[in-house]
């Protein structure tokens, strides 16, 4: 199992401004390393909104990404409030995020849905007053 | 169409990306909520939003988008500008609300992409 080759970003709590910036990050890295444009599309989007997430509702936290030849598995950690019901929060337009952040153009209830459709393999474990960890993997075709 | 071309339809006045304004545009997408953006754009070329901050020029980021209208006569600022300047992208300001732009677009020719 050589050539792996892991990432690792802490995101800060509250900065809506420079939420994203992990993701365009490794969208940069995986162009340079020639991975293909439809895998890179899909970990693009979903880390996106997965790190848009943190920083709306679990007070930031840390990503990892681990890129191999065959997959790119990405595990999003955080130690926010939890997800109380997560049949309902992946549920398309279901949202539990403040208008405020409405006003910033997220918070459509397209989050975890959007995380689902564009990885290959997700996966969500949550504690109530603990955090969440979501994993997700892409594979390159 | 070309980006110019959008520009010139819209009366739209470029605020970054003067040297990209022959690039080939086909179908565009018009919204004020990014996740919806990110949700249902399958290779859109151009974004059209009233939406000002720094996570549109994060979505447009993700998705390859090449040229950005912002509507209803909405500038962002220049953190938000120097963003998308550094992303090669194009950014157009239009004082058309968001229907009437789409609608002069998809006249012209842009698709809304597939379903």
């Amino acid at each position: 199992m050589a050539d792996v080759i892991t990432l690792t970003y802490d995101i800060s709590p509250d900065d809506f401004t420079r939420a994203g910036e992990a993701s365009s990050d490794v969208k940069s890295k995986l162009k340079q390393m020639g991975v293909p444009p439809e895998a890179i599309r899909k970990v693009s989007i979903a880390l996106y909104e997965g790190e848009i997430n943190m920083v709306i509702h679990a007070e930031g936290g840390r990503i990892t990404v681990e890129i191999s030849p065959q997959r790119i598995y990405m595990v999003l950690a955080d130690k926010g409030p939890g997800i109380p019901d997560i049949e309902k929060a992946m549920q398309a337009g279901w949202s539990t995020a403040p208008d405020e952040v409405r006003s910033l153009g997220f918070g459509a209830g397209m989050g975890l849905p959007n995380m689902k459709k564009y990885s290959d393999e997700m996966n969500i474990e949550t504690e109530i007053g603990v955090g969440t960890t979501v994993t997700m993997s892409v594979n390159i075709a | 169409m070309t980006v110019k071309d959008a520009m010139d339809l819209l009366g739209a006045d470029v605020l970054v990306g003067e040297e990209h304004l022959d690039r080939e545009v086909r179908s565009a997408c018009g919204s004020d909520m990014m996740s919806d953006v990110l949700a249902f754009s399958k290779d859109h070329s151009i974004l059209l939003t009233g939406l000002c901050n720094p996570q549109v020029i994060r979505t447009a980021e993700m998705l390859d988008i090449v040229c950005i209208i912002f509507v209803r006569g909405k500038r962002p600022d220049d953190t938000v500008l120097q963003m998308a300047k550094e992303r090669d992208l194009v950014v157009l300001a239009t004082r058309h609300r968001m229907f009437s732009s789409c609608g002069m677009l998809y006249e012209a020719g842009l698709n809304g992409g597939a379903a």
